[in-house]
């Protein structure tokens, strides 16, 4: 099927912004990182990211629970924690169903 | 924080580009993730994270309204998985 597409990197990213408003390799590649630092610092201080047309970054809180170790069987319990999940919008949703 | 915060602060961080610029950066960003996923390949940033899709069974399912049985059709739904490096920057303070 469409299984051939590779992986998309930073570096690729990067070579889309060079490709398409010029600016320098080094320069796309710094944008880049700083857009994913940005994001990352905002869900660090306890922020969820929108990003309209393609989703949501959504932080949530779990409390402990226990849990059991698969091989052992043993049972440990598992510290409460905050995870981060991603919702896409319905617009993405609609482009990836579509192809 | 939502995108129009995000290019706010990328244009505070790099007062050299124009502002039009900076808006493009970030459409592009996202734009050229959601290409890849709806081409069917992969994103991984290492740190943050990596899209990809799922396929979905088709299924019966309900309208939960009236309880009537609907066909659920088959389909590919995005997926993230938040990278190891953020997951463990969530649960430091």
């Amino acid at each position: 099927m469409m299984r051939s597409v590779g992986t998309l990197t930073r570096a690729d990213l990067a070579e889309a912004i060079n490709r398409k408003i010029g600016l320098s390799r080094a320069e796309s590649l710094a944008l880049v990182e700083s857009i994913l630092d940005r994001m990352s610092d905002a869900m660090a201080h306890g922020e969820n990211v929108k990003i309209s047309g393609f989703g949501t970054f959504i932080l949530r809180d779990k409390k402990q629970r226990i849990g059991r170790n698969p091989k052992t069987g043993v049972e440990v319990p598992i510290t409460p924690r905050r995870v981060l999940t991603f919702r896409a919008s319905q617009i993405l949703k609609d482009r990836i169903f579509e192809g | 924080m939502i995108r129009s915060e995000l290019v706010e602060a990328l244009a505070r961080d790099n007062p050299e580009l124009r502002a039009d610029e900076v808006e493009q950066v970030v459409q592009i960003f996202f734009d050229e993730i959601a290409q890849r996923l709806a081409e069917g390949g992969r994103v991984e940033l290492r740190g943050f994270g990596a899209f990809s899709t799922r396929e979905r069974e088709a299924r019966k399912g309900r309208n939960p309204r009236t309880g009537t049985a609907v066909d659920v059709p088959a389909k590919r739904v995005p997926y993230f998985k938040a990278g190891k490096e953020i997951r463990e920057r969530l649960n430091t303070d």
